[in-house]
Parts: C-alpha cells; sequence; structure tokens
C-alpha cells in the first residue's frame, strides 16, 4: 500500500519535473569560445557580411581556425541535408560538424539557444519555421549576417538588417502509393470520396508540425478560406474524419512503407524524396501538388547571437546560398529561396528543377499577423475538428 | 498553535525529532528535487507573456483559459480516459490476481507474476508500435481477418483504453496480489462455520478489508494513465485530445510559439486533479483501514 502511495508520489513528481524541465537541455561545461577570427583582425561575432572579413577566403581561414559547426535539427533526409553536410565537410575539411537532434522543432532550437547560452554546446546556425524567426529575431537572439548573393533574395523572404533569411521551401502536396491507390487524389476535394476511406494522413499534427499546418492551411484556401480565414480548413477535416476518411497515423518513410499512410499530405519536397527510396521497395509514391489549393512556405535561416564558432556560422550561411548549396537544396526536391536569381544567370540545375512537382501560377504569402491568427483558431479548434 | 499539547510532554519528542533528522538528506532532496520545478511551475503559470513587448506580468488568464474551450475538453477527455483504465483494470487485475492466489499452484503463481512484473513496466513508444503492427490499420491481425472493412479502429479512445490495460492490469495484479495473501483462511473457515454464504464472506469480510489496496491500485492506475504520454504520442496523435499531448504541442513544435506558460497551467491542473483523486482516497483508505488493525 505504502509502495503504491510512494510510487504514486514518485509519478506526481516526475509528471512535475517533466512538466517544468522540458526545456533544459543536458550540457557539457560551459566554456566561453575562443574570439572567433579575431587573428584577421575582425571579431567574427560581430561581423556582418563575409566583406568584413577581408573576403570569402579569410573567412574560411577564420572558420578553419574555430575548427568546429554544431548544427541542431537537420535531418538528413529533408531537403537533402544529408548531402549538404556532406558537401560542406567534403569542401571544407578542417570544419567538423557537430550534428544533434536531427528530429528537433523549431521551439527545440529556440530553446537550445536560450538554454546553453555561453556554452560550446550551443547550435551556431539555425534552420526553423519562419515565424519561430520572427520571434526569435524580435527577443534579440541572432546575429545579423548578410550573405554574398544577399540582393538576390526576395524582399519578402529575409529580415532587412539579415537577422534572419528563408532559405528553402515548398508547395503542400497530396502523396500516394499509386500501386495500391488507384486514381491518386489531385485536389482536397478529391480527398472526400468514398475510396479514399481510412487512407489520408498528414506529416504530424497541424498544432506541432510545419506541414501539417500548411495543409490545413492549403484545405481552407480550397475550400473558401483566405489567409485571414483558416477556419474552412478545420472544417474539411471535420469533413474528413466525419467521413471516415481522415487517418491520424502521422507520416514517415515507415508508415508508408508498411501501407499504414498510403495517402499522405505534407511538403512536396518530402513527398517527392520519398519516391525514389519508396520504388527501391516496390512502391509507387506519386506526388501531386492539389490544384484546388497551393500553399507554399519557406523555412528561414539565423545566425545565433552567441554562436560558440561565429566564423564557421558564417561560412555555413555562405555556403547554403551559393549556387552549390542552393542546387543540392534543388537536388533534394526543395525549392531553393534563390531558384528564381539562379534560373535568371544560368546557375541551376536544371535536371534537378525538372524533376520538381509541377505548380502553375505564382505563390503568394500570409503575413505574419494572419499566421498568428490562423494558429491561434488551429490551436483552440484542431482537437475538436478530430477528435473521437 | 498551542505549545502546551500533550505528545511533548511524554518526551517521545526527543527520538522523534532526532527521526526527523535522519530523514533531512530525503527532505533536502524532494524540496530541491520536486519543490524547485513546482515553484517555477506556479510562478509560470500565473505568468503572461505579451507577444509583442516581451514583458512578463503576473494573470489568471493562462488558468482561466486552460479551463475553457479545447482545453477543458482534452481534460475531461483525459480524466475519462484515466478513470476508465482506473476501474477496468482494477477489476480484471483483481480477478486474475484472485484466480493466481486460490489456484495455490506455485509455478502458475511465479509466472503470472513475473509476467506481470515485466509486462506493467512495458510502456510508451515499444508498446504503441507492438499494438500498430499487430491491430493497427496495416496491422497483422487486421489484415489477416479484414477488420478494418469493418469499423475496426485502433486509433480511437476506446483502443488507447485497450492499449494501457495492457500495462494497467499487470500493475493491478502486482498490487492486489499481496493484499489477497493477506486475507487469512481462517477468516473464510470462521465465516463458513457461523453459515455465511461465499457472497456474504466477501461482501462482509473480503472486500472491506481489500477496499484500501483496491482503492490503492485505483488510484495507481489512474496516475499512470493520466500521466502517460509517449505510448498515445505514438498511436493516436491528436485525435485523442489529452492533456499531456496538449502541453507538448504548447511546448514543442514548428507550429505554436509563446504558448509556455499554457503548458505550465495545464500541468497546474493535471497536479490539482492528481491531488484531488488523492484526496478522495485518504479518507477513504483512513476508514476502510481500521479493518486491518
Amino acid at each position: 500500500m505504502i509502495a503504491s502511495r510512494i510510487r504514486f508520489a514518485g509519478l506526481a513528481a516526475f509528471l512535475l519535473v517533466g512538466a517544468t524541465a522540458c526545456g533544459a537541455a543536458p550540457s557539457t561545461t560551459a566554456a566561453p569560445a575562443a574570439s572567433g577570427g579575431s587573428a584577421a583582425g575582425v571579431d567574427a561575432r560581430t561581423a556582418t557580411s563575409a566583406a568584413d572579413f577581408g573576403g570569402l577566403d579569410k573567412l574560411v581561414e577564420a572558420a578553419n581556425k574555430e575548427g568546429k559547426l554544431h548544427v541542431i535539427a537537420l535531418p538528413p533526409d529533408w531537403a537533402n541535408y544529408g548531402k549538404i553536410i556532406a558537401a560542406f565537410k567534403a569542401k571544407y575539411p578542417g570544419i567538423e560538424i557537430e550534428e544533434e537532434t536531427p528530429d528537433a522543432a523549431s521551439a527545440d532550437e529556440i530553446n537550445a539557444v536560450k538554454t546553453r547560452k555561453g556554452q560550446d554546446r550551443a547550435p551556431d546556425v539555425l534552420d526553423v519555421a519562419q515565424s519561430f524567426a520572427i520571434s526569435g529575431a524580435a527577443e534579440g537572439l541572432f546575429a545579423p549576417y548578410k550573405v554574398q548573393t544577399w540582393d538576390k533574395i526576395p524582399e519578402n523572404q529575409k529580415e532587412a538588417t539579415g537577422l534572419w533569411f528563408n532559405d528553402y521551401g515548398g508547395y503542400v502536396s497530396i502523396g500516394c502509393d499509386a500501386k495500391k491507390i488507384t486514381t491518386c487524389p489531385t485536389s482536397f476535394a478529391d480527398l472526400l470520396k468514398p475510396e479514399y476511406k481510412g487512407k489520408v494522413a498528414m506529416n504530424g499534427n497541424p498544432t506541432q508540425s510545419g506541414s501539417a499546418f500548411a495543409g490545413v492551411f492549403a484545405a481552407a484556401l480550397a475550400n473558401g478560406g483566405s489567409f485571414d480565414d483558416i477556419q474552412p480548413g478545420l472544417d474539411f477535416f471535420k469533413k474528413l474524419k466525419a467521413a471516415g476518411n481522415f487517418n491520424p497515423v502521422e507520416t514517415t518513410p515507415a508508415t508508408i512503407e508498411k501501407g499504414e499512410t498510403q495517402i499522405s499530405i505534407d511538403w512536396d519536397y518530402n513527398n517527392a524524396a520519398y519516391a525514389p527510396k519508396m520504388a527501391e521497395k516496390g512502391l509507387d509514391w506519386k506526388t501531386n501538388i492539389p490544384s484546388d489549393g497551393k500553399f507554399l512556405q519557406l523555412y528561414a535561416q539565423a545566425i545565433n547571437k552567441d554562436a560558440p564558432h561565429p566564423a564557421a556560422a558564417r561560412l555555413w550561411q555562405e555556403f547554403l546560398y551559393s549556387a552549390e548549396g542552393q542546387n543540392l537544396y534543388l537536388a533534394g526536391f526543395a525549392r531553393p529561396v534563390l531558384l528564381p536569381a539562379m534560373k535568371a544567370d544560368g546557375t541551376v540545375d536544371a535536371a534537378a528543377e525538372a524533376n520538381l512537382p509541377a505548380v502553375e501560377g505564382e505563390p503568394t504569402f500570409p503575413t505574419e499577423e494572419q499566421n498568428n491568427k490562423a494558429k491561434e483558431v488551429l490551436a483552440s479548434g484542431w482537437g475538436a475538428a478530430v477528435a473521437g | 498553535m498551542t505549545t502546551d499539547g500533550g505528545t511533548a510532554a511524554r518526551g517521545g519528542s526527543r527520538t522523534r525529532s532526532k527521526g526527523w533528522l535522519a530523514a533531512l538528506p530525503l527532505l533536502a532532496f524532494v524540496a530541491l528535487a520536486f519543490g524547485i520545478p513546482a515553484i517555477a511551475l506556479l510562478f509560470g503559470a500565473f505568468t503572461v507573456k505579451d507577444p509583442k513587448t516581451l514583458t512578463s506580468s503576473f494573470s489568471t488568464s493562462n488558468l482561466t483559459e486552460s479551463l475553457q474551450g479545447n482545453y477543458l475538453n482534452t481534460l475531461i477527455s483525459s480524466v475519462q480516459l484515466s478513470a476508465v483504465v482506473a476501474v477496468l483494470g482494477a477489476i480484471l487485475g483483481t480477478f486474475l490476481a484472485q484466480a493466481v492466489v486460490t489456484s495455490h499452484s506455485r509455478a502458475l503463481r511465479e509466472s503470472v507474476l513475473t509476467a506481470s512484473g515485466v509486462l506493467a513496466n512495458f510502456g510508451g513508444v515499444p508498446l504503441a508500435f507492438a499494438w500498430i503492427a499487430t491491430l493497427g490499420n496495416a496491422g497483422v491481425i487486421t489484415k489477416a481477418f479484414g477488420l478494418a472493412d469493418g469499423s475496426w479502429s485502433l486509433y480511437n479512445f476506446w483502443g488507447l483504453a485497450l492499449v494501457y490495460m495492457y500495462f494497467s492490469v499487470p500493475l493491478m495484479v502486482l498490487t492486489v496480489v499481496p493484499a489477497l495473501d493477506g486475507l487469512k483462511p481462517q477468516w473464510r473457515e470462521a465465516a463458513g462455520n457461523n453459515g455465511a454464504t461465499t457472497w456474504q464472506y466477501w461482501r462482509h469480510v473480503g472486500i472491506p478489508v481489500l477496499t484500501p489496496s483496491l482503492l490503492g491500485g485505483v488510484v495507481l492506475l489512474f496516475g499512470g494513465a493520466f500521466a502517460a504520454y509517449a505510448t498515445a504520442r505514438a498511436m493516436v496523435g491528436s485525435t485523442v485530445p489529452l492533456v499531456t499531448l496538449q502541453i507538448a504541442d504548447a511546448l514543442t513544435g514548428n507550429v505554436l510559439i509563446g504558448h509556455e506558460n499554457m503548458a505550465l497551467a495545464l500541468s497546474l491542473d493535471m497536479i490539482v486533479i492528481a491531488g484531488l483523486v488523492m484526496a478522495v482516497y485518504l479518507p477513504l483508505q483512513k476508514r476502510s483501514s481500521r479493518w486491518l488493525r
């Protein structure tokens, strides 16, 4: 009896600690980073461009001196990050990349920046959803930096002083196993057809996953909603659930392979990247951009203001925004932010571009206010839409 | 508070205070590991951060909001699930334990208790995957028997309750077996000698004596189901609203920003609910434990 009470108390204590200590990261002892590129007479922490170092070569020199880059939340099978990291390592063999928690979310990244201030294990660079970039910039977590290709990044895809800048993105798309599904859905309206009973899944839960959130936004656009009104998107999923078509399993490559998620709403670069892998397993994974709800969103890059390896962090950005880095995103089916510029100056990898799922029309983007409002509606309405 | 209480005069208080001293490391540990997070949680639950100005102020708005609309639904749904699991788990577990105890088979007893010890600790993502692989929408049994063509779905309230029972029933067995062992055969014989039927024996002797253990088991199972997170996360995503999943949504992810204090307010609600369950259980337990004296 007493034992069970103690166990219950322990459980309650665990619950408490779990609830409050989630943000705390295990850490090595704080080691104030050696001053970055001070040898060259530049403080890498405050450098806002490669020119501040005296050119890219000097930046490489400073980064080599640091010898390390600490990255977080870069899944190898997401937007080709596995190959991007490998290419960076091959190009700059003097810099070791420490990868951490590849599956972390934007909120975890921001938490890591806050809780590991001054530690050697703090992330140097961040790849976050744009709204986290905006809120992180407002909290003063980032260092301003302009990559050499800065001017080619469209105005609405960057913060004016370089606190954050969008890197790559994609459209909401519908993936489908054409071996098991006779006709793959090509619109949100299709998804309600009785033949897709219990099949329509998402990559996560829209209150957590950026792609699922975008999926609800796209569904809203497809059903008479707008950037100001995401409610029709929630109503759509409610209808989907009522029709018995909604599948609560969250898509991963494994669930696709096992046939648990035969139709999946996800970023087109995820769905498209699954295709070659699934082909090896005997699946025919097709990707369609829904004709009635097109929604494009980009993720953002930012440099931690207290980056333990400030020069390496800046070099990483230069690499990502070089033609090489941008084409690597493209090879992973993601749409790099410099794609229009690269098409214009002919540096684009045409073969990789041709592999992208086709989309017609120019993309538009919700404003930050519209985004925030949509999130509040979603946070309070999603549970009710799909519960049961 | 008066100081002339009778207990202090009896001289026993000196040894008692020494006992307290020995418990000091434990108390310090509890204060550190339990107290500090609790204070941080309380503090955070009552703090509201303005997203624009980034200034914090004290307010009860988090708590108010946590008891309304969608958040209230998740709390209710969590309590319902935990209650269903606790009651059904306790009943099934008790009958199973009683069967094992009355069988008087040492081999059966040992094997059931060992298996219970293992299964009671089988939880989290591995448990969810075991069930998904067996009875999920592409599971072995689902496919073999064509269950998906019917209306079978593992990914709902009753599916989750079923999976929780998988570790709750063994936990109940472990909790209640010692109590069942404590029912002396002489009591039953005495009752029989006085002409009591089996039902009368259980009604007037067995169940009253067992009540504290049964209640303790129910509370334990309730707590286990109430706090469970990983299994539900892996299995049902957001289709069964649960407060632990809601807390995770507020703390992590790529979508919601600035809901951390909301998560703390929800945690506070959970603690209050756990406290209420204990508050119901403790007096009942006190009352019924008289029988054991």
